[in-house]
C-alpha cells in the first residue's frame, strides 16, 4: 500500500502518473521527483518496493508544499486580497473572475452555475 | 507580463518625496494623488492617501500587507449597483 502525504495512490498505475493525484503535483514535478530518486516511472505503484516509496515520500516531503500545507497557503493568500480591500480581493469576494475576464457572457467556472433571472423571458416564435 | 525587474519598481517621483518629507518632519496628513499606476512603497505605510477614481478621492490607510500592490488597485473606478429594478435598492453597495 502506497500512501502518500495522506494520499492512497491508484496500484495498478504507472507511478509517474499515480503521484500526479496528490494534490500540488502535477506531470512536470512527478517527472521531477521520480528523476531524482531514480525510481523506474514505468513501473506501476502496487510493484514498488518500500523502499522505493520511502524515497519518493521522502523527496516529496523535503521539497515541495502539498495537500493540507498547500491548500492553506492558497486561501492565505487569497484572505490576504481581500483583508486589504484591493481589487482582486474585491473580486474574489463576489465571486467574479479576478484576472479581467469578461463577464458579459462566460465566466461560468468561477460564478458557478447560472442562476435565473427574474423578469427575464425567451423571445417570441415568429 | 511583469515589469522588467531591471528597471525597478514604478513609484511617483513626487509623491515619494512627499512622503519622505513628511517622514523625516514625524508628520501624518493625507496627500491627494492621480498617481494610480505608482506601486506602493514600503516608505508609505502608515499614511493615509487619497486616490483619485476618476470622480473623486478615496482615502486609502496604507498597511504592511500592501507593500508592492499599485495604489489604483484600492481606489475602484466603476460602481456597480446591481442589475434589475426592485432588488437594485437591496444590493446596491453600503
Amino acid at each position: 500500500m502506497a500512501r502518500i502525504s495522506g494520499i492512497d495512490l491508484p496500484r495498478q498505475k504507472r507511478i509517474e502518473v499515480a503521484l500526479t493525484y496528490i494534490y500540488g503535483i502535477g506531470h512536470p514535478r512527478a517527472r521531477m521527483i521520480i528523476e531524482a530518486t531514480g525510481v523506474d516511472p514505468d513501473r506501476r505503484t502496487g510493484d514498488l518496493t518500500d523502499e522505493d516509496v520511502n524515497k519518493i515520500r521522502h523527496e516529496i516531503e523535503d521539497k515541495y508544499k502539498v495537500e493540507g500545507t498547500l491548500r492553506t497557503e492558497v486561501s492565505m493568500n487569497i484572505k490576504r486580497l481581500m483583508d486589504i480591500g484591493c481589487y482582486r480581493g474585491l473580486r474574489h469576494r463576489r465571486g467574479l473572475p479576478v484576472r479581467g475576464q469578461r463577464t458579459k457572457t462566460n465566466a461560468r467556472t468561477h460564478k458557478g452555475t447560472r442562476r435565473a433571472v427574474a423578469g427575464k423571458k425567451r423571445a417570441p416564435k415568429k | 507580463m511583469p515589469r522588467s525587474v531591471k528597471k525597478g519598481p514604478y513609484i511617483d517621483d513626487k509623491l515619494l518625496l512627499k512622503v519622505e518629507v513628511m517622514n523625516s518632519r514625524g508628520e501624518k496628513q493625507v496627500i491627494k494623488t492621480w498617481a494610480r499606476a505608482s506601486t506602493i512603497s514600503p516608505d508609505f505605510v502608515g499614511h493615509t492617501i487619497a486616490v483619485h477614481n476618476g470622480n473623486k478621492f478615496i482615502p486609502v490607510y496604507i498597511t504592511e500587507n500592501m507593500v508592492g500592490h499599485k495604489l489604483g488597485e484600492f481606489a475602484p473606478t466603476r460602481l456597480f449597483r446591481g442589475h434589475g429594478g426592485k432588488l437594485a435598492d437591496k444590493r446596491s453597495r453600503p
